[in-house]
């Protein structure tokens, strides 16, 4: 167990450096000038040799990468060229509305997610199991942002139920907070809710066919305890892997979201950092996203022991 | 009659023309073709037959497990304690189930829930029957795991299925199915599975935790040789159908269907010698898609005559407590 936590943490630093590599490079094998890009069209001769002055661009590279990486690790990672600010600071800024998001995401999606695709499953062919297959093409099939204009419709410019867009830090009240994420939370769910109920259904399907579910009834075992005891824990690895999946998917989704919903969360902070070209912040995030994603893998795969035991590493 | 050790008035499960359906694609097969038999307090049945011979479906139409898509018990009784078990709601037949007439299964290796301990799934059954807290229920599956005679039921009792043999597994099953002292025992094929020194403990296992019990049980196989060995009355089922019921002495003494007859030649035995070739049953069991005219065995039957491939023989009684379903049985009783 440790020796597997230990080897997966190995692969993990062998995965980020790749990812460092990379993003290094995607901003000095852009064409052109980087330091010209940054700059924008309209720049001086002076601006853009400032600009490489600053980003040490006319150091040799490798000596460009192990600077990059060592500022990294001390938690600099480098000052936003558009803010003139720490990328850190700005991203810190732009945390919470995000966090909120995502968290509420995944509870939405996971606990609906799993209990449709239960029932579905229970009932295989009938009336919810039908209802959640055309659910899921839609929920699949139509983006984000469509789904989030349909909902500001709806719900916040016809009925006035809920405000249509912003964000409301949560030190100004839950209440006010938890209204103004409902359309975003939903918009960017439904998705990921049918996702995860369509995997729910397929990996339940199989586990209720299996001999010990029969034990299961004939020792006078209820339909919840045979569904949520008995059968939910068999069916879910698979479950937990989509689970994983969503919350590095969701990361893609948070960009959309916040926009249609013009939420000031990272997500914003990347759109206009790409269409600033500002390099620090993209790498940041970048550098960052991957991190997050390698750190959920890990998690994913420690989880599978405890819903398993024959699972050991 | 020494050999009867129940009477009559003592009936415990009352079969009635039990009759199950499966529905396919287009099709329906007649499972079960309306069976009526009984099962006296603290007596071991055997039910005999060959594959898909309606045994596995008699036990599971009894307590209602047989998958709802595509089965349904369409006509019967099943009559326990003056109940019409069929009658009941879900909620009544939860309680039956693991309480009054628990069941164990063919083959262990899969019927134990994997990720639980087996403690815990024993101390289920004793929770959901008789309410007390989860740790005297634990305790309970500890005293369960000692009386199949797992050693070492203090450590045992918090392995999982995948850490324990298949002969093991079939004890924790026993284990779980008695830790509610049911009346009825219903035992589908418990010894197919494993290997054959380990199919001998079982079987004394289960014996012997029936006479400590006075536990009825339902006693499913397809092994003569281990009817002999456990039963008090024996059942024999063809396509659906009970064809012969009798004490098991009356049986192995007299079979009187000429499918018990063969059925007890195609058993290999010692004394005949290495030589002679074990002899089968010819021709093929009939399809229960199709309706049944006349005898289902006639196709097969050495005997048959022009009125087995007309009519339906029904069971009757052709001795005193033994019944066949043989238009022939006087003549070919001693043939």
């Amino acid at each position: 167990m440790a020796g597997y936590v230990f080897r997966r943490l190995v692969s993990a630093i062998a995965v980020m450096a790749m990812v460092g590599i990379f993003v290094f490079l995607l901003l000095r094998l852009a064409p052109g000038d980087p330091a010209a890009i940054i700059a924008g069209q309209s720049a001086t001769e002076e601006m853009i040799a400032a600009i490489r002055e600053q980003l040490g661009l006319n150091d040799p590279m490798p000596v460009q990468f192990i600077r990059w990486v060592r500022d990294m690790l001390g938690g600099d990672f480098g000052t936003s060229i558009f803010a003139g600010r720490p990328v850190l600071e700005l991203l810190s800024q732009r945390l919470e509305p995000t966090v909120s998001l995502a968290i509420l995401t995944m509870i939405l999606a996971v606990t609906v997610g799993v209990s449709f695709g239960v029932l579905a499953a229970w009932r295989a062919g009938g009336f919810v199991d039908r209802i959640l297959t055309a659910f899921s093409a839609l929920g699949c099939s139509v983006p984000v942002f469509v789904i989030g204009f349909f909902l500001i419709y709806f719900f916040a410019v016809r009925t006035h139920w809920l405000p249509v867009q912003g964000y409301v830090p949560i030190g100004n009240g839950i209440a006010l907070w938890f209204v103004h994420l409902i359309l975003p939370t939903v918009a960017l769910g439904l998705g990921f809710i049918a996702f995860i109920a369509r995997v729910t259904r397929a990996s339940m399907l199989e586990v209720l066919s299996e001999d010990y579910m029969r034990t299961a009834a004939a020792k006078g075992a209820s339909s919840y305890a045979m569904l949520f005891h008995h059968a939910l824990k068999n069916a879910g690895v698979p479950i937990l892997t989509v689970v994983g999946i969503s919350f590095a998917y969701l990361i893609g989704g948070v960009v959309i979201t916040e926009t249609v919903f013009n939420i000031p969360g990272i997500g914003r902070l990347v759109v206009d950092a790409i269409n600033n070209r500002d390099y620090p912040i993209i790498q940041s995030v970048l550098i960052l996203t991957s991190g997050l994603y390698v750190l959920i893998n890990l998690t994913v795969d420690l989880t599978y022991m405890l819903i398993d035991p024959r699972i050991r590493y | 009659m020494q050999m009867h050790k129940t009477i009559r008035h003592d009936v415990l499960l009352d079969v009635r023309s039990l009759e199950t359906h499966f529905y396919g694609e287009e099709s329906v097969t007649r499972a079960l073709g309306g069976i009526s038999f009984q099962i006296m307090k603290g007596e071991t049945v055997g039910v005999v037959g060959e594959s898909g011979c309606g045994k596995s479906v008699t036990a599971l139409s009894i307590l209602r497990l047989l998958p709802k898509l595509t089965a349904r018990t369409v006509g019967g009784e099943v009559r326990f304690h003056g109940q019409d078990l069929l009658k009941l709601s879900e909620q009544e037949m939860r309680k039956i189930r693991g309480g009054k007439i628990a069941m164990i299964f063919q083959d262990p290796m899969t019927s134990l829930n994997p990720v639980y301990t087996v403690g815990h799934q024993i101390a289920e059954a004793v929770q959901i029957h008789t309410g007390v807290s989860r740790s005297s229920a634990l305790t309970k599956a500890e005293e369960m795991l000692r009386f199949v005679r797992i050693a070492d039921p203090e450590r045992r009792v918090s392995n999982y299925p995948y850490e324990m043999s298949g002969g093991m597994r079939q004890r924790v099953m026993i284990a779980m199915a008695l830790a509610c002292s049911p009346e009825v025992l219903i035992a589908d094929e418990p010894t197919t599975a494993l290997d054959v020194t380990i199919q001998a403990q079982i079987l004394r296992l289960i014996v012997d935790l029936k006479e400590r019990t006075g536990t009825a049980v339902m006693f499913i196989t397809h092994d003569l040789g281990v009817v002999a060995e456990t039963c008090q009355r024996v059942i024999v089922m063809y396509a659906g159908r009970i064809i012969e019921q009798a004490s098991v002495m009356d049986l192995f003494a007299r079979p009187m269907h000429p499918y018990t007859q063969a059925l007890m030649r195609s058993v290999p035995d010692r004394r005949r010698g290495r030589q002679s070739r074990l002899p089968e049953i010819p021709g093929i069991v009939p399809n229960l898609r199709d309706p049944i005219i006349g005898c289902s065995f006639a196709p097969r039957c050495p005997f048959a005559i022009d009125i087995c491939r007309e009519k339906t023989p029904v069971l009757r009684e052709i001795e005193s407590g033994h019944t066949a379903a043989c238009w022939r049985s006087e003549e070919i009783v001693c043939a």
